[in-house]
């Protein structure tokens, strides 16, 4: 169907799609949770602890020098994936939210004062909610919400009416997981700093399907996890410009981020490990960078447009389906489908799908308050990679049809 | 009838199916059959965490047996309410306490259940018997 890829070769690539869940072939749709991994991604993962493996910037041994550069190497790996101005200003980190927390808790308690605004959106994960929710809390600094409309789409205008000089930071999310809408954040980036404010973007689900250039958008900081990538599990980045990183305190403290350590006063590392506190997790960020090499030859536009083929496919079939109702009916979408059924609760859906092997996301998908917002407590959530098929969609089609016809 | 009469009992009537749509029918229809929870018993202390979906369980005691009632929004997960329910219902409260649940394990559920909703389950059967263990030091 594609074009560009031969998707039974990229197939062939993620020996995981070989399983066989409850006597079927799987179908698996909840790629927007954590993608499967290739070869590649296992065989440097392997290759690194087979053949590389020690501990990093310290030793002064082979292995050491080797695996303190393959480190290294993703690090520059992902200033190149970014477009990032220098490699310094890529942080790894555990995850998406842990460099939403280590921002809220550095740049947001060292600058934020009572009375300051911080900006997000209705659209949150959890992880881009709770992390603000709490320094607001210690700094007395006022949390707003940008709200949306009923197709998923951010109130651009509300947005706007928001902005004053009291605001002092924005976060949101670029992709949204539960309703696959992208947001405008060139625009939201661009407005926030009119008025001095800061901007991180959560781009947990945007790295998989956008092309990005954090120096083209413009933002402060920006955040994803490489398990949604096609990466290994533990590992994300924080990207974020070198003067706030600099002005930022340490978060946490310890071996690797310390200068000098004597009892009365310990001088800090300087980028990026000031903030890499401890060993950090060296085999899965060696082995991410046959992640990032994987997308791109694959090449990200590519990937985009079949996967946009995938997300139409599907609409219109899962549309075709009496007493089924499409949640985010954005404009702009990644290949993301939520959907309710009428009078079927998503936890029944979700469990007759997985005997027929189609394993889908059910529940409110960290994203409570989003759920509040279109009055519902959940919904069940196919979302596509680039390994997915329309066949596997009219797998999804006739699983459903058979789930209405057992609660029917 | 004994708890363990009545789980030998579900086993059997479950070794009946061979493909998994027979099992899901009949435990959809054990869903559709449990006696509605009455409203007032909705309560949040009533509730089963662990749960994805919500799991409401009431207990009582009548003629010195402990009883149960409960309900769940989605119907599955009620149809395994019901089967439990079945089961522990109506003994007495030490035997609820003391009780060797093997029927889930037997009909394949914990296999065919991923792990989330076992988890709510067992915290549904733990809380059985917490009952159970609570009743039975109040009737000593
Ligand atoms: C939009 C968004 N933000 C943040 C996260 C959290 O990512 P992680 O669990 O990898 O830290 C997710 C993951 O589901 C997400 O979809």
């Amino acid at each position: 169907m594609s074009e560009n890829l031969n998707i039974q070769q990229i197939r062939a690539d993620f020996p995981i799609l070989n399983e066989v869940i409850n006597g079927k072939p799987l179908v698996y749709f909840d790629n927007a949770a954590t993608t499967q991994k290739p070869r590649q991604v296992l065989d440097a993962l392997l290759g690194y602890y087979e053949h590389s493996n020690a501990n990093i910037h310290r030793g002064i041994h082979h292995l050491a020098e080797k695996a303190t550069s393959e480190f290294e190497a993703t690090r520059r790996r992902i200033q190149e994936f970014l477009n990032a101005r220098l490699s310094e200003e890529i942080i790894f980190t555990y995850g998406t939210t842990d460099s939403i927390n280590l921002v809220a808790q550095t740049y947001g308690r060292a600058f934020l004062k009572a009375g300051d605004e911080v900006i997000i959106s209705t659209m949150e994960h959890h992880s881009n909610i709770v992390p603000w929710q709490m320094v607001c809390e210690e700094t007395g600094a006022v949390l707003r919400v940008i709200p949306i409309n009923d197709e998923g789409e951010l109130l651009m205008d509300e947005y706007e009416n928001m902005l004053s000089e009291r605001t002092k930071f924005v976060s949101v999310v670029h992709v949204s997981n539960a309703l696959g809408t992208i947001n405008p954040v060139a625009e939201i980036i661009q407005k926030a700093h009119a008025v001095g404010a800061k901007v991180l973007i959560d781009g947990a689900q945007a790295t998989a399907h956008i092309d990005l250039d954090v120096q083209a958008l413009d933002c402060d900081f920006y955040t994803f996890s490489l398990h949604k990538l096609y990466g290994p599990t533990g590992m994300g980045t924080l990207y974020g410009k070198k003067e706030l990183l600099d002005a930022m305190p340490p978060y946490r403290g310890g071996g690797e981020m310390i200068k000098e350590v004597t009892f009365e006063k310990t001088t800090y590392n300087e980028l990026p490990y000031k903030f890499e506190a401890g060993t950090p997790n060296i085999a899965d960020v060696v082995a991410a960078k046959a992640a990032f090499d994987y997308v791109d030859t694959l090449g990200k536009p590519h990937i985009a447009a079949y996967e946009h083929e995938l997300l139409t496919y599907a609409t219109d079939a899962l549309q075709d389906i009496d007493g089924l109702r499409i949640v985010g009916q954005a404009k702009q979408k990644v290949s993301v489908v939520s959907f309710v059924m009428e009078g079927i609760h998503h936890q029944d859906i979700g469990v007759l799908l997985d005997q027929q092997g189609i394993a889908v996301r059910t529940g409110h998908h960290c994203t409570q308050p989003l759920m509040q917002r279109f009055g519902i407590a959940g919904t069940t959530r196919a979302s596509f990679a680039v390994y997915n098929t329309t066949e596997e969609i009219d797998r999804l089609v006739q699983g459903l049809h058979k789930v209405k016809k057992m609660l029917g | 009838m004994q708890i363990n009469e009545i789980q030998d009992e579900l086993i059997e009537d479950f070794s009946l199916f061979d493909e998994w749509e027979s099992k899901y029918e009949y435990i959809i229809d054990m869903g559709k059959q449990l006696a509605p929870l009455n409203e007032a018993y909705k309560t949040e202390e009533n509730i089963i965490k662990g749960c994805q979906s919500r799991v409401w369980l009431h207990a009582y005691i009548e003629d010195d047996v402990l009883k149960f009632e409960a309900d769940s929004d989605a119907i599955i997960v009620k149809g395994l309410v019901s089967m439990l329910v079945k089961v522990l219902s109506g003994h007495k409260p030490e035997e609820i306490a003391q009780a060797d649940l093997y029927f889930m394990e037997r009909i394949g559920l914990h296999q065919h259940l991923a792990q989330t909703r076992s988890n709510g389950l067992a915290s549904m059967v733990k809380q059985m018997k917490t009952y159970g263990l609570a009743y039975q030091s109040i009737n000593q």
